[in-house]
């Protein structure tokens, strides 16, 4: 932990929190259907899109029929994407644009990972980007999915923030109108020059083929042996046969890189275009570029906290909740810093330096510091870009993500989903403390009363429902996924067996309820069973949250207001922050504790008696 | 014979309750508690276990007796509630039971019929020295009558057909004279009746809070059930085996029995504190709501001021002495029994030294008292006409003029909120009487905690808005309503309303009753008619408007108490997974003994100290539960910061050292 790590992390946050006012500011102007100064240039196409989506931007929707048109547009844009992936070796755009060769359509099961994948902003990748998608995939199928997940999430938050401030009212805003003017007024014109500036650090931005490169050093390496028919040539004890292979030299990637990587960063999606994510130089190329990369993720999250509180007319609410946020982020960062600064100690005990720290499984160039604040970033929003591996980590420095994911990625959170999560927590602290002050619960002015208890608990409840149960199938089956049925080792697609292979698995399955996406990757989820089930927990984790939300957000804005007064229940200062943190805590992380146990904690104290997996 | 409360431990509510919780085992009335229900669940399958498994019988036959124990003292809390509730509610209904009543048949004539055989719109028959059979409403007669029973208070009241002072209550007795009576309430249905089945299991309603809350219990015990249900796959990967007694006991350590078990027992005893105040509560939804409430409608007679108004000062005429006026004052209120009247007396005495006068040492003094034509009273004594009254009566009465200091004297009391009365005789005016309204000690200190904790207090009068704005300014109310008609009221309390605002009031005419209905605390006097009785959802038996304060600080502690345990409960769990989860896994991975921090004696006694600090705390939380809170009227704020410290905080710190302290023991006896 050293100073630079310091100076770093202070002007991260500064930075952060320069933001977060202006772009709340432009959220509200953009939410509120106020003319932002972009007004001149973007009205008259926002205008001609509503005529020709035949919307009438004035008419409001009832929550019902928000929830119906976010169904609808997402179940069509997943379809639009599985049919695109399935069939992207016989599309005509194919030849024209791309020039890569050899890109054959997905399996089903692999396209339906991925349709619900980009979906519902999670981005787990089971593919590997840079040999399984053409660039049209990458662009039409993926890119524009970045935007309209996002776009979204944004939505729904402000749906929930208007049920939250308006009061007898039937309506929480019109779907349609969110979604053109999200995409119109913010998500287009930021990425639009964030590219361009990527650009400028290096990344590509091209429609070439590969370039191909000579190794200086040509290195030999061991494949499974195949026969004719291309199948994998098994020996008498039924193990893979295994022959030399000598490489001598290597594809450079090519491809519209940098577009992609604005959305991805500052729609907290997080899906790489090649399979390194971030940690590659063509997706991450400089310092600059990791700095703001980061700082894009948590930028519109942050932001959106000052735009609760515009929304409410009560911005000390919308600081409280954005220092409940900093406050749980910033214990992450110190600990997965502090874990992996500290490194494995067995590796210290038999005399290997380790000056900075645990360096398996990280970018030279970033450090011990960087890809701690990267983890700890990307799974506090529900971003899953990565700058280094997960699974890599120590233990505890693991444990952070994981941890974060778990907790519902409300520290900032995904665009409009940390703030949507986050909000359940606000609703259930004020109704376990709100009694404490002699009156039945009240947020700001507003009853909470058993149905929106009984939304915030369904919110909770599906979400540990779904990584639990589909945790412990795939923990406690032996045969799906499985390389090998004879052996039946590692059958659950884990690497490891004991608590590292337990923690993939749970990571997997967090990382999509949670929409997260990044992964301990030493798992192999590439499998029809394990496609299909993180598959289904990327669909639960993202529209079992929504509907509820949407519910509550009706039924709050149906409410009579209360005025505040001195026996209101306070939503802002340390009191508030403090008890907000204690629910997160003991709600959405209790929950977790007897798993995390057999599998981070487990693992930690093995890997001090000396055990390493 | 008024309720009282009473000692936590008496025994007369003890042991019936030990009987109660044993009977409240039963599943189908525990279902409605799904906490207590998954404990019950948990603590059968354990005792199966002690039989069928291979493990250690001592630890898992204990574990068994535990879980068993912690449903049981659920149960015995809410018995408790319930015992102390029904015998608050049995001291009222004891006097109401086999008492026979004359029912008036169709043709005219009497029979004797028992009590309970009396049904709605029955007219009974009832003469001095009988008891009252029902409730129900005066249609002829008047009658004094014995309240004791019902309120305590020893002094006879009136009652007669017509008005305000119309109902009566079954239970009360009638002490001279004869009534005919309309039964209003069947047998069971009367407030006492009611009253009783809100404190018993049986017929009792969630409160909507109570069911908001059950709703996230529920939603808690089902996620730890997941929880501690997926934990056996996770254990099989990682190579443990976790027996059913060990995630049964993780399981119900986990999940909010504390407020499970107590919640009901909470709702009860804040009915029952209630009662202690003399206070019925219709439903259990009002006392939720007194606690909500932001606007406090109070009437200023009997409320804010003592009732009557006093003598303070004689202001004498020019070239009056003051000893002339104090004398004059006196004779003309010598036949005056009104509280006002008796002041001037005092008054006069206090004064001037002018001892009051018997009526039958002025052989030739003729009283002229108070008529509504006349506006005055007075005396005719020696020839002389000594008169008292508004000041118009009395300027007409001594041929239409005052002196300009009269004038303002008169301007200038009524400026202060009092009332003057101006004495005179037939040839001049000798002075003013300053009649004040006195305001009841200690409100205004109370209304300024009202106001911390944000509730508006609102003082009614049907005085003039003058007199209104004085006295409100005095005792310290933030607004009045003068001249208020009932319909006034009903318009404020709509107001109120409509701006999101929940509103508390007393009455007790018929005239209150659309008020009453409309306001979400309306407390009715138990001296008021049937009707104001019928629109409130409270009767304050001792007819004491000021109750309603107190009201509403019962409601607000009932809630305070609810979400004190919730959060303790919820905090509880911290202390529980770091005795229980480092035991469940040591002996497959005993390098994590280090997560043992309690430094608990073995695994087989961490989880058994844990399920046993699970079980205790909730006997030990029964006084606080039944008593409730303390009640500190503080902003929202300061009430958030002090409760989480306690309740919070201590929620947390408090089961680590108890799991510590029965560790101990558990080892220091060797029982696993």
């Amino acid at each position: 932990m050293n100073a630079s790590g310091w100076i770093q992390l202070a002007l991260y946050m500064g930075v952060l929190l320069l933001v977060t006012k202006p772009l709340g500011i432009y959220l509200f102007q953009v939410l509120d259907g106020k003319n932002t100064f972009l007004e001149p240039v973007l009205g008259p196409v926002e205008r001609i899109t509503y005529k020709l989506l035949r919307v009438d931007p004035r008419r409001e929707q009832t929550w019902k029929a928000y929830v119906a048109a976010v169904l609808l547009f997402s179940l069509v844009t997943m379809v639009f994407t599985y049919a695109l992936l399935r069939f992207q070796d016989r599309l005509p755009f194919h030849g024209i644009i791309d020039g890569l060769p050899n890109k054959t359509a997905m399996t089903p099961d692999l396209a339906f990972n991925t349709a619900a994948s980009f979906t519902t902003n999670t981005n787990w990748q089971s593919y590997v980007g840079e040999n399984t998608m053409s660039y049209f995939s990458q662009m039409v199928a993926l890119a524009s999915h970045n935007f309209w997940s996002a776009a979204l999430g944004i939505a729904v938050a402000a749906a929930l923030v208007r049920g939250i401030a308006r009061h007898e009212s039937g309506t929480v805003g019109n779907f349609w109108v969110d979604l053109v003017r999200i995409h119109y007024y913010l998500l287009l014109p930021i990425c639009l020059i964030y590219a361009l500036f990527l650009v400028s650090q290096g990344i590509p931005q091209n429609f070439k083929p590969y370039d191909t490169a000579q190794l200086t050093e040509k290195q030999t390496i061991q494949v499974p042996k195949t026969d004719a028919q291309n199948n994998p040539v098994k020996d008498a004890a039924g193990n893979v046969v295994l022959q030399d292979q000598a490489v001598e030299t290597q594809s450079i990637v090519e491809g519209p890189i940098a577009s992609q990587m604005a959305i991805k960063m500052l729609g907290t999606n997080g899906g790489g275009f090649v399979n390194a994510n971030a940690a590659h130089p063509f997706e991450n190329p400089t310092p600059l570029s990791n700095f703001l990369q980061i700082l894009s993720i948590f930028a519109i999250p942050s932001a959106l906290t000052y735009y609760l509180g515009r929304a409410v007319k009560n911005q000390k609410h919308g600081w409280a909740v954005w220092g409940a946020m900093a406050a749980v982020f910033l214990v992450g960062v110190f600990t997965c810093w502090k874990a992996e600064a500290d490194g494995n100690p067995n590796l210290y005990n038999n005399g290997v330096a380790q000056v900075d720290g645990n360096m398996e499984g990280k970018e030279v160039r970033f450090g011990i510091f960087n890809s701690a604040l990267f983890a700890t970033v990307t799974t506090d929003a529900s971003c899953g870009a990565v700058n280094s591996m997960h699974d890599s980590f120590t233990p505890i420095g693991g444990l952070v993500p994981l941890f974060n994911i778990q907790l519902g990625e409300i520290i900032f959170g995904g665009v409009g989903a940390g703030l949507y999560g986050m909000l359940i927590f606000v609703l259930l602290a004020v109704f376990i403390a709100g009694l404490m002050v002699g009156r039945t619960p009240e947020y700001l002015g507003k009853k909470i009363q058993a149905y929106e208890v009984k939304m915030s608990g369904l919110v909770v409840l599906v979400l540990t429902l779904s990584i639990l149960v589909f945790s412990a199938w795939a923990a406690g089956a032996n045969n799906f996924g499985a390389p090998d049925p004879t052996t039946n080792a590692l059958s659950n697609g884990t690497n490891y067996n004991g608590p590292h292979g337990f923690s993939e698995i749970l990571y997997a399955f967090s990382s999509a309820t949670g929409n997260n996406g990044s992964a301990f990757a030493g798992i192999s989820a590439n499998t029809p069973w394990y496609n299909t089930t993180i598959a289904l927990a990327m669909l639960i984790g993202r529209f079992c949250m929504i509907v509820p939300i949407l519910a509550i957000a009706g039924s709050l804005a149906a409410k009579k207001l209360t005025p505040a007064g001195p026996g209101s229940f306070p939503v802002d200062g340390w009191t508030f922050i403090i008890l907000l943190i204690g629910t997160v805590l003991l709600i959405g992380a209790l929950n977790f504790l007897p798993a995390l146990a057999l599998g981070p904690v487990v693992e930690h104290f093995l890997m001090h008696a000396g055990k390493l997996f | 014979m008024a309720a009282q409360s009473r000692s936590i431990f008496d025994p007369k509510i003890i042991v019936p309750a030990l009987g109660d919780s044993l009977k409240k085992l039963n599943p189908v009335t525990m279902v409605r508690n799904p906490v207590m229900f998954v404990t019950e669940v948990g603590a059968l399958v354990t005792t199966v276990e002690v039989f069928a498994s291979n493990e250690s019988k001592a630890f898992t036959g204990q574990i068994s007796v535990w879980l068993w124990f912690t449903v049981l003292f659920a149960n015995f809390a809410e018995a408790m509630a319930e015992g102390r509730g029904k015998a608050q509610a049995n001291t009222l209904r004891a006097s109401r039971t086999q008492t026979t009543a004359n029912r008036l048949r169709d043709n005219g004539k009497a029979e004797n019929v028992s009590a309970d055989q009396l049904r709605k719109g029955d007219v009974v028959v009832i003469s001095a020295g009988e008891a009252i059979p029902g409730d129900g409403e005066i249609i002829e007669g008047a009658a004094t009558v014995d309240e004791s029973a019902i309120t305590g208070e020893s002094a006879p009241v009136i009652r007669e057909a017509g008005g305000d002072r119309s109902s009566v209550t079954g239970g009360t007795r009638v002490l001279s004279d004869e009534i005919k009576v309309r039964i209003s309430a069947n047998p069971g249905e009367s407030f006492l009746d009611r009253m009783i089945g809100l404190v018993e299991g049986a017929k009792r309603q969630k409160t909507p809070n109570e069911i908001a809350l059950t709703i996230l219990l529920s939603a808690l015990t089902i996620i730890f059930l997941l929880v501690c249900m997926t934990l056996l796959p996770f254990g099989k990967f990682s190579g443990v085996d976790f027996s059913p007694t060990v995630l049964i006991a993780l399981l119900v350590c986990l999940i909010p029995t504390t407020i499970g078990g107590l919640l009901s027992a909470i709702g009860i005893a804040g009915i029952d504190r209630l009662v202690q105040k003399n206070v019925l509560a219709m439903s259990g939804r009002a006392v939720e709501a007194a606690g909500d409430v932001d606007v406090l409608l109070l009437d200023k007679t009997g409320t804010i001021t003592l009732g009557n108004r006093q003598a303070v000062e004689f202001v004498p005429a020019p070239g009056v002495s003051p000893h002339e006026l104090a004398d004059a004052a006196q004779l003309s209120s010598l036949a005056d029994e009104t509280p006002e009247g008796r002041s001037i007396v005092v008054l006069a005495k206090q004064q001037e030294g002018i001892r009051g006068r018997e009526l039958a040492q002025l052989p030739n003094a003729e009283f002229v008292p108070f008529t509504a034509q006349t506006r005055m009273s007075g005396v005719n004594l020696d020839g002389q006409q000594y008169r008292k009254g508004a000041a118009d009566s009395v300027r007409s009465f001594v041929g239409g003029k005052f002196a300009p200091e009269i004038e303002a004297a008169v301007k200038d009391i009524s400026s202060k909120g009092g009332t003057p009365l101006v004495v005179a005789t037939k040839e001049k005016p000798l002075g003013v009487i300053y009649l004040k309204d006195i305001v009841k000690g200690g409100l205004a200190d109370r209304f300024e905690r009202f106001r911390a904790m944000g509730i508006k207090t609102v003082m009614i009068t049907g005085d003039n808005p003058l007199t209104a704005a004085a006295i409100a300014k005095e005792a310290g109310v933030d607004d009045y309503l003068a001249q208020a008609t009932p319909e006034d009221k009903l318009a404020y309390i709509r107001r109120e309303q409509t701006g999101g605002k929940l509103v508390a009031m007393t009455g007790d005419g018929t005239n209150d009753a659309p008020a009453l209905a409309q306001a979400d605390v309306g407390v009715a006097m138990n001296t008021g008619t049937q009707a104001a009785k019928e629109a409130g959802n409270m009767v304050d038996l001792d007819s004491n408007p000021t109750k309603l304060i107190e009201v509403v600080e019962i409601g607000k502690q009932l809630l305070m108490t609810r979400g004190a345990l919730t959060t303790f409960s919820i905090a509880n769990d911290i202390a529980k997974y770091f005795a229980i989860i480092p035991a469940m896994l040591l002996a497959a991975f005993p390098a994590i003994a280090p997560l043992n921090i309690m430094r608990l004696n073995s695994p087989s006694s961490a989880i058994l100290s844990a399920v046993i600090f699970n079980a205790v705390v909730i006997i030990a939380l029964i006084p606080l539960a039944l008593r409730g809170v303390r009640f500190l009227a503080l902003g929202a704020d300061a009430l958030l910061r002090r409760n989480l410290l306690i309740y919070g905080l201590g929620g947390i710190i408090v089961p680590f050292i108890g799991i510590k302290i029965i560790d101990v023991i558990i080892a220091g006896l060797h029982l696993v």
